[in-house]
């Protein structure tokens, strides 16, 4: 069954959000959260790998790790969702596993 | 979990995988990650290790950490067996990006593709990152 990863780096620094995105199989989620959050936003170099992703695995943000860094909703890709803490339980809850890629 | 942890005496034990993303001697993570692994495997857990990335690092062949003043926990990892420690995986897709094969490793290990990898972590009850 489906597994949720988060990434908490900056894809910019770290490879966890390539890792998590090829390791990740159809149906799976995937969590940006802390410094993380920077690879959910659009017109980045990385929107068409997350954009290809984002057909089979579904993309979360967490709202208020983008507000801490001045980024609004508005900025986030289309295919990624804002999610808030409530969010992130009932995703943690959902599946069967957690994989915090670090 | 759809299905019920097998019970061993005394306790559940549960599926662990531990994911070892990180080269061996320039942060402590990998050492760290073989303490934790020894102590779910002394709690008899049923215990796989996935190499990932430059966690292939880990277990490359004749380290040698003398002239560093480290420890070269390398040579730990021959000793899982003995814990009954033996699913060790390495991605296929990490090793060939560092121009790796398995005969550059301490370790007898499967090679598993990303999605081979990505299945095997759906079966897990916990996953550890390092």
């Amino acid at each position: 069954m489906a597994i949720l990863h988060t990434v908490n780096k900056s894809p910019f620094e770290k490879n966890s959000l390539e890792t998590v995105m090829r390791i990740a199989i159809e149906g799976s989620s995937v969590l940006f959260i802390e410094d993380g959050v920077y690879g959910a936003m659009d017109g980045t170099s990385l929107n068409g790998k997350v954009s290809d992703a984002s057909n089979r695995l579904h993309f979360y943000v967490l709202g208020p790790d983008l507000k801490a860094r001045g980024l609004s909703e508005g900025e986030v890709m289309d295919c990624i969702e804002v999610i808030d803490y409530e969010g992130f339980v009932d995703l943690v809850v959902k599946h069967d596993a957690t994989h915090a890629c670090l | 979990m759809e299905d019920t942890p097998e019970k061993y005496e005394g306790g559940v034990v549960k599926k662990f995988m531990y994911v070892n993303r990180r080269a061996p001697h320039g942060t402590i993570y990998a050492q760290e990650s073989l303490e934790v692994v020894l102590i779910g495997a002394a709690f008899e857990q049923d215990v796989s290790i996935v190499f990932l990335d430059d966690g292939v690092y880990q277990i490359r062949k004749d380290q040698d950490t003398s002239a560093i003043g480290t420890k070269n926990f390398s040579k730990t990892f021959r000793a899982l067996e003995m814990y009954d420690v033996e699913k060790l995986y390495v991605e296929k897709e990490s090793m060939e990006a560092r121009g790796m094969t398995v005969d550059d490793l301490i370790v007898p290990v499967e090679m598993k593709t990303s999605e081979e990898i990505g299945r095997l972590m759906e079966k897990q009850d916990v996953i550890l990152s390092f």
